[in-house]
């Protein structure tokens, strides 16, 4: 099994990152852009489990470590 | 009173740290390697700055899980003193043992430069030795150090008397200008509940000496000392 997880700042976060770019893409002709958010995406190459288990711990490796919940959103997809 | 200072791969303030410790201040100073989980003859723990585990992931996200930091939550549970500089402060948020979260500098650049730090408590074994609302001149060194906190927390904080020192200009006003990073209330470091773990991306160690053009980081060791 494979999840990839997906974290991003919170909308309630500034993203001086996502900002950056934003305004990089603005000077390169893209004015449709109008919102850049800047985030990770990591990999987890799972043994063999079935789909709640997997769940469980992906929930625990994001909140305890993929993920700084403080400031950090974390989704994934399991395939 | 005996001091410790943790190493983890890739800290580089450790001998700093140690270096005013024991020889600028004389005191009884040994280093800690991250793998130890006994750090039960020390009174106080310094987490020095620098770049632990490559900053990987997130600033101290990886060094949380040595296995020293088991035990400086214990020391810290005992109500023993810790401090976290620069990447000690970020280990000591990423391990829950203060509140908050780092963000990248609202610049986007790496930082290093000596600032202007107001002393806001001084009922703690941190400041002590310091007067509310003196303004010290200490460097910092960092890409993230953007202080973040939701409005509870910091409301919290504030409440609590938890923030020790804010980023300030030469007299002492906390200004948009005078804060390097973006860091929410200018807070440029914070001491936990209970008043016995103090964060702060501020280098105190590298304003010791005379030759480091500033002395002002010694108000902080000198008011743990009086505390001993």
């Amino acid at each position: 099994m494979k999840a990839k997880v997906y974290v991003t700042l919170k909308r309630s976060v500034l993203d001086p990152q996502g900002k950056a770019v934003h305004q990089a893409l603005g000077s390169m002709g893209f004015p449709e852009v109008k919102d850049v958010r800047m985030g990770k995406y990591v990999e987890l190459e799972l043994g063999a489990l079935d789909k709640t288990q997997a769940e469980g711990k992906i929930k625990t490796m994001c909140e305890k470590l993929l993920a700084n919940t403080v400031i950090e959103e974390y989704r994934y997809e399991l395939s | 009173m005996k001091f410790g200072v943790v190493v983890f791969p890739g800290s580089n303030c450790d001998h700093d740290c140690h270096h005013v410790l024991k020889n600028v201040l004389g005191l009884d100073t040994e280093f800690i390697w991250h793998k130890t989980n006994d750090v039960s003859k020390f009174d106080c723990l310094i987490l020095p700055g620098g770049f632990s585990y490559g900053d990987y992931l997130r600033t101290g996200a990886i060094a949380r899980f040595s296995p020293v930091m088991d035990a400086v939550k214990r020391h810290a549970e005992k109500g023993k003193l810790v401090i976290g500089i620069c990447n000690g402060f970020q280990i000591l948020l990423e391990a829950g043992l203060l509140p908050g979260a780092m963000l990248r500098n609202n610049s986007l650049q790496f930082i290093c430069k000596f600032v202007h730090l107001r002393v806001e408590n001084t009922d703690n074994p941190f400041t002590r030795n310091l007067k509310k609302g003196q303004v010290l001149s200490v460097p910092v060194a960092h890409g993230d150090g953007n202080y973040f906190a939701d409005e509870a927390t910091l409301a919290d904080l504030e409440k609590n008397d938890q923030v020790l020192v804010r980023y300030c200009d030469a007299e002492g006003q906390t200004t948009p200008e005078s804060n390097p990073n973006g860091s929410a209330r200018n807070i440029a470091g914070i001491v936990n509940k209970s008043k016995n773990v103090f964060g702060l991306m501020p280098h105190p160690e590298r304003a010791s000496e005379k030759e480091m053009g500033s002395l002002d980081g010694l108000g902080i060791f000198h008011s743990i000392l009086q505390t001993a």
